[in-house]
């Protein structure tokens, strides 16, 4: 399969690839969804801008208060990355569940957040991790508070004309104490659902907690009640079972053929529950 | 639009015109008939175009020729040296680790990567390593098994 023709630019800096942009130009990072979406011409595009070949949005810094993962940077860089292994495990842990180890190797995580797929495993950990996005656009950079940044099915807070360069993983307790639970697609291994979770524990008992849920509905989000109702409580079977119950309150629950709405809620109570059992 | 590329293709530089929509296998097996790595799924879900892009395992069927422009690339055809055998090959040889043979260069290009950066993986991380490339013949087994081989050889003990 081939696209359709397009016109193709290599950028070699953010700045030049922010020149390039026009109406019905589109990014290429490691371009493992859009170039699918491309060849089975489900998207076409008039310039295709190449920003893979951009050497500092590739890497990622420890520094004092956040680990600052680049836009470029792939999954397997993170899979691999001893700094992000320490301030929040679940990222190394999502980030090797991802397709499989060729897909990791051109994937980048820019590249999964921009697209939003609703059921990509980069939305649920970085809504878990209380994320920054750090976007570029021609007149100067933005911040935005992960909270803020999927809006919609398949649709983010990205204008046109912008590009992640980073992502803002701050240094917390609940980061450095959290997990990443996924029932996988068999066949393409993006989450069915796909449940990120982080929590400060104060001896046995819960003081911060953040979830983040992937694969159940139209977009990633947190299940704020469910969250609120564990905050000074031990995570014992029982109390995780009290607060499932309104896991998918005021969410879209999205059903398909591989599983219907009912199944996939369950899916995501279970998998919640095996997340918030691995939590010390 | 035309593009111009210089890729090293298994330590041969190679110059050529490509369309920005031209997919990197297809510029293997068509302008340098590099027709070792193949196209199963074309949808990167089945590994059999797997090819090395500076080092690292990837999907040809799913990157753009323009993309390698600048890059080196190995192919199953850049394994052997001098006409001997890559310790991988050896393995598949000696394990019967094919039947048909279609998914064997895609599978032989991801477990190289594999050994790389882990000379010594267990029976678990070597089926772990190969989720992306399927075998329909379902040889799984000796796949495993070839690329043990492969492993012991490159570690230097005796096969």
């Amino acid at each position: 399969m081939i696209p359709i023709s397009f016109n193709y630019k290599k950028a070699s800096s953010v700045d030049e690839a922010l020149s390039l942009m026009t109406d019905d130009a589109k990014i290429l990072g490691g371009g493992h969804s859009l170039i699918p979406a491309l060849k089975l011409r489900l998207n076409s595009v008039d310039t295709l801008i190449d920003i893979s070949k951009i050497e500092n949005i590739k890497g990622i810094n420890d520094n004092a208060q956040s680990v600052t993962v680049g836009g470029g940077a792939t999954h397997a860089s993170i899979a691999s990355n001893s700094a992000l292994a320490k301030a929040a495990p679940m990222m190394a842990e999502a980030a090797h569940t991802i397709g499989d180890r060729q897909v990791r190797n051109m994937g980048t995580i820019g590249g999964s957040i921009a697209h939003a797929d609703p059921a990509a495993d980069w939305p649920a950990v970085l809504l878990a991790s209380d994320a920054n996005v750090v976007i570029k656009n021609k007149t100067g950079q933005r911040e935005v508070d992960i909270d803020q940044f999927f809006t919609g099915f398949y649709e983010t807070a990205l204008a046109d004309g912008e590009i992640i360069t980073a992502i803002r993983i701050p240094k917390t307790a609940y980061n450095a104490n959290s997990v990443y639970e996924k029932f996988k697609q068999p066949a393409s291994r993006f989450a069915i659902v796909g449940i990120a979770a982080a929590a400060e524990m104060d001896g046995n008992v819960v003081k911060a907690l953040r979830i983040g849920v992937t694969g159940l509905a139209e977009v990633a989000f947190r299940p704020m009640e469910v969250e609120k109702e564990l905050i000074g409580k031990e995570l014992t079977e029982a109390n995780i079972d009290a607060a499932l119950g309104t896991i998918a309150n005021g969410v879209s629950v999205m059903g398909d053929h591989y599983a219907s709405e009912k199944y996939r809620t369950h899916l995501a109570k279970v998998y919640t529950k095996r997340a918030l059992l691995r939590l010390k | 639009m035309k593009n111009k590329i210089s890729v090293n293709v298994n330590g041969k530089q190679y110059e050529g015109e490509v369309e920005g929509r031209e997919l990197l296998v297809n510029f293997l097996r068509e302008h340098l008939s590099l027709t070792g790595t193949h196209i199963g799924c074309d949808t990167s879900s089945c590994g059999a175009c797997t090819i090395h892009l500076n080092g690292h395992a990837v999907k040809s069927c799913t990157v753009l020729a323009v993309q390698a422009d600048g890059a080196e690339v190995t192919t199953v055809e850049g394994l052997a040296t001098n006409g001997e055998l890559h310790p991988i090959q050896e393995g598949f040889k000696e394990e019967h680790g094919l039947q048909c043979g279609f998914c064997t260069p895609g599978m032989m290009m991801t477990a190289v990567d594999l050994l790389k950066s882990n000379a010594n993986p267990t029976e678990h991380e070597i089926r772990d390593a190969l989720e992306g490339n399927f075998c329909r013949c379902t040889g799984y087994h000796n796949i495993v098994k070839s690329i043990q081989y492969a492993a012991k050889k490159m570690n230097g003990a005796t096969a």
